[in-house]
C-alpha cells in the first residue's frame, strides 16, 4: 500500500475539492488510509489513475464465487497470525459431483452433499460450493451436469476441466452464475483466462509450487482476468503449510501481487484429505475442494474451521432474557446460566432433552462460561438476582430455582437474595436430564 | 519464473532442549515445520495418557485397550507398542472421594511404567494441591536419576514441586491459563525460586477444539513468536494435553445419527486438537485415543520432514 505523499505526488495538485475534501492532500491521506477511491477524484489522469490502482489494491484481493445472497468471498487478508486482525473470509469447502452422474443419482448426490451440515452453538455448519468434475471428457455432457446441478443447489458452482471447450460450453450455460472456472494450467491458461475476463468468473490457477502461480498469475493479468484463486499444488501436508506460508507472507509482508490471491487445495477424500483440509483451514487456504466427506469428519473440520475464523476478542453471545423452554408453567423449575453460546446452546440442548419443561434465564456476563465468568466476578448473585427481577420469572413460577454445580458455592448468598429455595444442578449438562427427572419426580 | 521474495523470518530467540533419555523435547528456531527458518527437524513427542482410576474415564476411549487399562503398567507398555514416545500418568484416583491411590501406590506405578517401558513418564495428579504435592514428592525422589516431568505447578503452589524437580533432576510442568502473560510470570515464578530454564515445561492449557481451541491457538502462536523474538523466559518447550476433546458433547454424543460414527469422530476431534497444537507451537503433546495419537505422530513426523 502507498502512503499518503506517494498519493499526493500523483493527484493534480489544485485543491479543487470536488472530490469533497478541502485539499488534495487530504484526499491522498484518505486513499492511503483505504477510506476513498481513486475514481472519487474526477481531474486525476488516467496515466496516474493506473499508477494508483495498481498501489492501492489490497494486498491479497477479495474474490467472490456465485451471486446473491449465497456468494461467497474468499482472501482479502491482510495479516499472518489472528491476533493481529481477524481473518476475514473462512476457508470454503466444496464437495464433487462428476458429470458422468445424471437422473436420479446426480439428483442424490447433490441432496447428500446439502444435507451434509449441522447446527452448533446456534450456527449453520455446511458445505458451501459444490465442484462439477469433467470426468466424461465431453463438453456437452459437462455442461449439462453443471444446468442440471444448478436447477438444485442453489450456493455457488465450481467448473473443473482442463479443456478449455468444454469450459466454454459450460459457461455458455451457467456463466451469469458466476462460477469458479477452475484448470487454468500452464497449457492454458491463455484461454481460460481470455474466458474469465468474457464471463466475468473467477479464474482457478493450478500451478506446481509458488513460483509457478505467480507466473501464471501474471499472465491470467495480461489477458485481463483478475479474480483469481490459486492452487499452488501442495501434494502434501508440509508442502501445504510451507507454501502457503511463502505466498501469504510474500502477499501481505512485501507486498508481492502476483501471490495476493486467495489460496486453495483440491484433495480427495479420506484421512490425508481430511488432515490436508485442516492445514490449509488454519493456515491460510480459502478453498479446498473434496471428492468426499464424511459427517464424522466434517463436523470436526467445520468447528476448526469455526474456531480459527472467529474473533477471540468477541466470544459469540446470546441476549440476556428468560428463555422459555417447552412450555413452562406456574410450578416449573428455574434454571440460570451465562450468555456464552457454547454455554447457552450446551445447556439448553440438555434441557430439550429431558422433555421436562424449565425457565431458563439468561445472564449477561459478556459471553464468558460459567466458571470463567465466576472467576472474573461477572457472575455474581447480586446479577442474577437483577436479571430475575428484570424478566419477573419468579412471580412466573413457585418452582425451585436451579444453579450450575460449578458454582454450588453462590447459593447461599442467592437464596438470602431472592427468598426462594436454591437446588444445586449438576455440574455438567449432560446430566441435566436425569437430574430433572428426579427432581420432578419427587 | 517470477522471482518470489525471501519470507524467512530471522529469529534472535530459541526453545530450549530438555533430553529424556533419547526422547528430546524443544529445539525450535523458528515457527513449527517451517524448514526455510526452524533448522531444526523435530516432530513434537506424542504422550500416551494413563490414568489410575477409570471412575471418570470415557468407556469408549477405554474400550480401545484391550482391557489392559486396567492395570497401568501394562497400560503404558501398550502405548510404547502403538508408538508412543512418553507415558503421561493422571493419579485422578488420588483425591478423596475417589479410590484414594497413595503417595506409595504411586511410586509403584511410576515405577513399573518405567521399568517396562524405558520411556520417560510426566506425572500429573488429581487437581487437588496438597494430594498432588506429597505424590510429586515421593515419586520425584523416588525417580532420582530418571528425567520426569512432574506437574503442575500453579502461580499460587509452586515450591514444593519445584524443590523435589530440582533435588531429582526432573523437569518442572508449569501450568497457566489462557493467558501470555500468566504464562511467562509463571516460567518467572520458577527461575526465581531456583529451577533452571532448561528444566521448564509449559503448559498454557490447551482448550480443545469447540471449547475455547480459538483461544489457545492464538495464546499459544502469541508464545512462540515472543520466545522466537527474544523473550527468554518464555523460550521453554510447551506441552498441549489435547485429551480434553473426549469432553465436547459434539465430539462424543451417540445421540444423533447424522453426525455420524462417534469412535471416527472423537478420533478427529483429538487429532484436530492436536494439529492446531502443533502448528501453534507445541513441543509434547499429551493424547487419550490411540487413533488419535496415530495420527499426530504420522502427520507430525511429515510435517517435520522426518518420515
Ligand atoms: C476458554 C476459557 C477461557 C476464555 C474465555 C472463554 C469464554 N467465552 O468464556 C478466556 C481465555 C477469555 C478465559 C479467561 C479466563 N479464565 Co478461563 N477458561 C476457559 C476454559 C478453557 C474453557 C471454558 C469453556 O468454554 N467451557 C465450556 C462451557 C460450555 O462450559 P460452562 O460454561 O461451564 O458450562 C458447562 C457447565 O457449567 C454446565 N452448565 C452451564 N450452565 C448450567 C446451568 C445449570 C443450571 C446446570 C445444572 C449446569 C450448567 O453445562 C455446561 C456443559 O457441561 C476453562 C477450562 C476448561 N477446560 O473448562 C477455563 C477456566 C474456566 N478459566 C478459568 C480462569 C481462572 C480464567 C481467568 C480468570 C484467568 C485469568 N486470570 O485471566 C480469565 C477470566 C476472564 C476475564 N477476566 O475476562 C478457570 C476457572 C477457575 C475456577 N475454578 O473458578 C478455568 C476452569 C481454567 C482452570 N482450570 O484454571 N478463559
Ligand atoms: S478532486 Fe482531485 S484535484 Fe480536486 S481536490 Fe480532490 S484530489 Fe485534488
Amino acid at each position: 500500500m502507498a502512503t499518503a505523499i506517494e498519493f499526493f505526488k500523483l493527484l493534480p495538485k489544485t485543491n479543487c475539492k470536488d472530490c469533497g475534501q478541502p485539499t488534495c492532500l487530504a484526499f491522498a491521506m484518505l486513499l492511503a488510509n483505504q477510506k476513498a477511491k481513486i475514481e472519487d477524484c474526477p481531474h486525476i489522469s488516467e496515466e496516474s489513475k493506473n499508477a494508483l490502482s495498481e498501489s492501492a489494491a489490497p494486498l491479497m484481493r477479495t474474490v467472490s464465487v456465485g451471486v446473491g445472497k449465497t456468494a461467497v468471498e474468499m482472501g482479502g487478508e491482510t495479516v499472518l497470525y489472528r491476533h493481529e486482525r481477524r481473518f476475514v473470509n473462512q476457508t470454503a469447502y466444496a464437495l464433487t459431483v462428476c458429470d458422468d452422474l445424471e437422473g436420479e443419482p446426480l439428483k442424490d448426490r447433490v441432496d447428500a452433499i446439502s444435507a451434509l451440515g449441522f447446527e452448533r452453538v446456534g450456527m449453520v455448519f455446511a458445505t458451501d460450493m459444490i465442484s462439477i468434475k469433467n470426468v466424461s471428457g465431453d463438453p456437452v455432457r459437462f455442461a449439462g451436469t453443471a444446468k442440471a446441478v444448478s436447477s438444485i443447489w442453489n450456493k455457488p458452482l465450481i467448473l473443473e476441466s482442463g479443456d478449455a471447450v468444454a469450459m466454454e460450453k459450460a459457461l455458455d450455460s451457467i456463466g451469469k452464475l458466476r462460477p469458479l472456472i477452475y484448470g487454468a494450467d500452464a497449457g492454458n491458461i491463455e484461454k481460460m483466462a481470455a474466458l474469465s475476463k468474457k464471463h466475468g468468473c473467477p479464474l482457478g490457477i493450478k500451478a506446481d509450487n509458488p513460483e509457478s502461480a505467480a507466473d501464471l498469475a501474471v499472465k491470467a493479468r495480461a489477458v485481463g482476468a483478475e479474480d483469481l484463486v490459486l492452487d499452488l499444488g501442495c501434494p502434501n501436508l508440509k508442502r501445504c503449510l510451507e507454501d502457503h506460508t511463502v505466498a501469504r507472507r510474500a502477499a501481505v509482508k512485501k507486498k508481492f501481487k502476483p501471490l495476493g490471491y486467495p489460496l486453495m487445495n483440491r484433495v480427495g477424500c479420506g484421512e490425508y484429505a481430511v488432515a490436508m483440509a485442516a492445514v490449509s483451514t488454519m493456515k491460510y487456504g480459502s478453498l479446498v475442494i473434496f471428492d468426499n466427506l464424511e459427517s464424522y469428519e466434517a463436523l470436526p473440520l467445520m468447528t476448526l474451521r469455526q474456531n480459527i475464523y472467529t474473533d477471540p476478542q468477541v466470544p459469540i453471545q446470546v441476549k440476556q432474557a428468560l428463555y422459555p423452554i417447552g412450555n413452562p408453567g406456574e410450578h416449573s423449575p428455574v434454571m440460570f446460566t451465562t450468555n456464552f453460546s457454547l454455554t447457552y446452546f450446551t445447556v439448553r440442548a440438555d434441557i430439550e432433552k429431558s422433555r421436562i419443561p424449565v425457565w431458563l434465564q439468561i445472564i449477561n456476563t459478556e459471553g464468558l462460561s460459567v466458571l470463567t465468568a465466576y472467576a472474573a466476578g461477572k457472575f455474581e448473585p447480586e446479577k442474577i438476582s437483577e436479571a430475575f427481577e428484570e424478566s419477573g420469572v419468579l412471580s412466573k413460577t413457585d418452582g425451585p430455582v436451579i444453579v450450575p454445580g460449578l458454582v454450588a458455592r453462590m447459593s447461599g448468598r442467592l437464596e438470602e437474595m431472592i427468598g426462594r429455595k436454591v437446588i444445586v444442578g449438576t455440574n455438567e449438562s449432560k446430566q441435566i436430564p436425569k437430574h430433572l427427572k428426579e427432581l420432578t419426580s419427587e | 519464473m517470477a522471482d518470489v521474495p525471501s519470507v524467512k523470518e530471522k529469529y534472535t530467540g530459541k526453545i530450549e532442549e530438555i533430553a529424556f533419555g533419547n526422547c528430546v523435547a524443544g529445539g525450535a528456531d523458528g515457527m513449527p515445520f517451517l524448514s526455510f527458518e526452524n533448522t531444526l527437524k523435530r516432530r513434537p513427542i506424542i504422550a500416551g495418557e494413563v490414568v489410575d482410576d477409570l471412575a471418570d474415564y470415557p468407556e469408549m476411549a477405554a474400550e480401545m485397550f484391550d482391557g489392559r487399562q486396567k492395570d497401568p503398567v501394562e497400560w503404558a507398555n501398550m502405548w510404547k507398542e502403538i508408538g508412543a514416545d512418553m507415558i503421561c500418568i493422571k493419579f485422578l484416583g488420588a483425591a478423596p472421594d475417589k479410590k484414594g491411590t497413595t503417595p506409595e501406590e504411586a511410586v509403584s506405578i511410576v515405577r513399573g511404567i518405567s521399568d517396562k517401558t524405558g520411556l520417560p513418564v510426566m506425572v500429573l495428579g488429581c487437581g487437588i494441591a496438597d494430594i498432588d504435592n506429597r505424590i510429586a514428592e515421593a515419586v520425584g525422589d523416588a525417580m532420582k536419576g530418571t528425567k520426569m516431568i512432574l506437574g503442575r505447578t500453579e502461580e499460587h503452589e509452586y515450591k514444593k514441586i519445584s524443590a523435589v524437580s530440582m533435588s531429582n533432576g526432573h523437569a518442572v510442568l508449569a501450568f497457566s491459563n489462557l493467558d501470555i502473560n500468566l504464562a511467562k510470570q509463571m516460567n518467572i515464578l520458577l527461575t526465581d525460586f531456583g529451577v533452571e530454564r532448561s528444566s521448564i515445561t509449559m503448559d498454557p492449557l490447551m482448550a480443545a477444539l469447540g471449547m475455547g481451541l480459538d483461544y489457545s491457538y492464538s495464546v499459544n502462536e502469541r508464545i512462540r513468536l515472543a520466545a522466537l523474538s527474544g523473550d527468554k523466559m518464555l523460550q521453554v518447550p510447551m506441552v498441549c494435553d489435547c485429551t480434553g476433546a473426549w469432553d465436547v458433547a459434539d465430539a462424543v454424543s451417540t445421540d444423533d445419527p447424522s453426525l455420524g460414527d462417534a469412535k471416527h469422530r472423537v478420533a478427529w476431534w483429538e487429532a484436530l486438537t492436536a494439529l492446531a497444537a502443533m502448528l501453534s507451537g507445541a513441543d509434547i503433546l499429551v493424547m487419550r485415543g490411540p487413533g488419535a495419537a496415530d495420527m499426530a505422530r504420522v502427520y507430525s513426523e511429515e510435517l517435520a520432514g522426518v518420515s
